[in-house]
């Protein structure tokens, strides 16, 4: 009896995914805070936006919300690690004839495909409050959003292996996941922010992932979407290596 | 109803040591589990139980010493010993968002029972530990009692020679203790499974127990069978032998980070154990 690598990943897709959609109140709780974010500056910054000769400010916000939906959706999925532990489903997997690495890759594709699931469901949400993309980019966009889940799911990941509780939690909100956010130019243009600010945000992944969903739903780019792509790309790798190796090293 | 003692060792451990920094968990113990005994690991709390069946299930690697389990190494060849034992952990190590009939499925997949296999022996089992009417019933709404059936069944679903349990009767009333030890016995008798288990419990050690070791501070003291652990200390019981071997001081364990999140689980509701 032999198990089978890419059976063991596809089964702890599977439950990531199963839970997910299990959990409504969660998937309906968590669209509240991306609709807040796309009603209330979304329409309260429009003029001032429009003001300042930048054009119209739900275009150029939608895509930066649907990349903070898929970094908190990713992040916690990742996290969710430690619920594990918790309540020692963690164990069943540790104990398993399955390598860590495969363990860690296979949840967190789940993560990263629930998060991914998530994105189109706030890019639709933008839709109705006025979001207007070019509908030929979809598909490539929809490649970003996968990026943005894996780079974001894998940090998740090494981040829980690294904490024994959830105490740490208020920590990785306020000095992870908000600066992520709020650094990363998903709310205003880079290219008029001061110098200083736009260093921080080179050193942002979402910086990337939120110029990339812009560049390809509106065409409106600071890198251009192949370096955000590349960039990506080589930080999902990075960070996927890290959270495995971080993973790898995790107590029972 | 003690089985007799068999001899050729499905479990051989010899100077094996674990230490923490400078707390030595377990210090120097070499002891072997005859192929189809009913094994009772006993010892007071913290005296290095648990960590010694983490050592033998692969999930801690020892400090010095050598242990085979069905004839691998769990250093070296982990993957190999896993395959051959079932767990019941101290602590529930289900997925309570999924079905009992899902949390068996994921089990077959990370095992790899093979495919065609799979829902055939996943009923097996399941109504084996009487559970089949509620497979598709999320785990979370399972009583203590339920959910501890459920993890025998799924631990024994990749068909594995060893069952290690940890305290699995912890909380439990007497009815539902009664109910698991009489499947545990049934697999042991029927099947040959050989059983590794701790409990508190002296009386399920004297009705079901083929060999009993017994460890404190780290130490192997006693490794006999119940008459003879009996006649050692001079005792009528095992609960009074027990404690003229290891002493009547009480043993504080210190709450781990564990410990700690299923307090606060607890007071913001999201369960912990039952």
């Amino acid at each position: 009896m032999k198990t089978n690598a890419f059976y063991a990943i596809y089964i702890l897709w599977l439950r990531q995914i199963k839970r997910y959609f299990r959990s409504r109140s969660r998937i309906i709780g968590s669209l509240g805070q991306p609709l807040l974010f796309l009603v209330a500056l979304g329409f309260g910054l429009q003029s001032t936006f429009a003001a300042a000769g930048d054009g119209n400010y739900i275009q150029f916000l939608a895509p930066g919300i649907i990349g903070m939906s898929i970094l908190f959706t990713a992040i916690f999925s990742g996290i969710e690690i430690i619920w594990d532990r918790q309540f020692g489903f963690l164990k069943e997997t540790l104990v398993a004839p399955v390598s860590r690495f495969n363990i860690m890759f296979g949840r967190t594709l789940g993560g990263a495909t629930v998060a991914s699931f998530q994105g189109v469901i706030v890019l639709i949400l933008a839709l109705l409050v006025g979001f207007r993309p070019d509908a030929a980019m979809i598909l490539p966009a929809f490649g970003f959003m996968i990026l943005i889940s894996l780079v974001f799911t894998a940090l998740g990941t090494g981040i829980a292996s690294l904490l024994d509780d959830m105490q740490g939690f208020q920590l990785i909100m306020n000095f992870v996941v908000m600066p992520v956010f709020f650094l990363s130019g998903s709310l205003f243009p880079l290219t008029s922010a001061p110098t200083a600010l736009k260093i921080v945000a080179m050193f942002d992944p979402l910086t990337y992932g939120a110029d990339g969903l812009r560049a390809t739903l509106t065409g409106v780019s600071t890198y251009g979407a192949y370096t955000d792509a590349g960039v990506l790309a080589v930080i999902a790798i990075v960070f996927l290596g890290i959270g495995a190796w971080l993973f790898s090293r995790i107590k029972a | 109803m003690n089985p007799t003692p068999v001899t050729s060792p499905i479990i051989s451990v010899k100077g094996l040591i674990k230490k923490y920094g400078d707390i030595t968990a377990v210090s120097d113990i070499s002891l072997e589990v005859p192929a189809g005994s009913v094994f009772a690991f006993l010892g007071p709390n913290g005296a290095g139980k648990t960590t010694t069946i983490k050592m033998l299930t692969t999930l801690e690697r020892p400090t010095s010493g050598s242990i085979m389990v069905n004839g691998a190494d769990p250093a070296k060849h982990p993957n190999d010993v896993r395959r051959s034992f079932g767990i019941v952990f101290q602590d529930p190590s289900l997925d309570d968002e999924l079905t009992a009939y899902e949390n068996m499925f994921l089990h077959a997949g990370l095992y790899g029972v093979p495919r065609a296999e799979t829902p055939g022996r996943i009923k097996e089992m399941l109504s084996f530990v009487e559970l089949w009417d509620r497979k598709d019933s999320l785990v979370k709404t399972f009583s203590g009692g339920m959910k501890r059936r459920l993890e025998i069944a799924r631990g024994l679903l990749h068909t594995p020679t060893i069952l290690f349990l940890d305290e699995p009767t912890v909380g439990l009333d007497p009815q539902t203790r009664n109910h698991i030890w009489s499947y545990l016995v049934k697999l042991n008798k029927e099947r040959g499974l050989t059983i590794f288990f701790t409990t508190h419990y002296m009386d399920e050690v004297e009705r079901t127990a083929s060999n009993v070791a017994i460890i404190d501070h780290g130490k192997l003291i006693a490794n006999d069978t119940v008459q003879g652990i009996l006649a050692k200390a001079g005792s009528q019981t095992l609960e009074d032998a027990f404690i003229k071997l290891t002493g009547h001081e009480i043993r504080e364990e210190e709450a781990g980070s564990v410990d700690h999140m299923r307090q606060a689980s607890r007071v913001w509701g999201r369960g912990g154990r039952r």
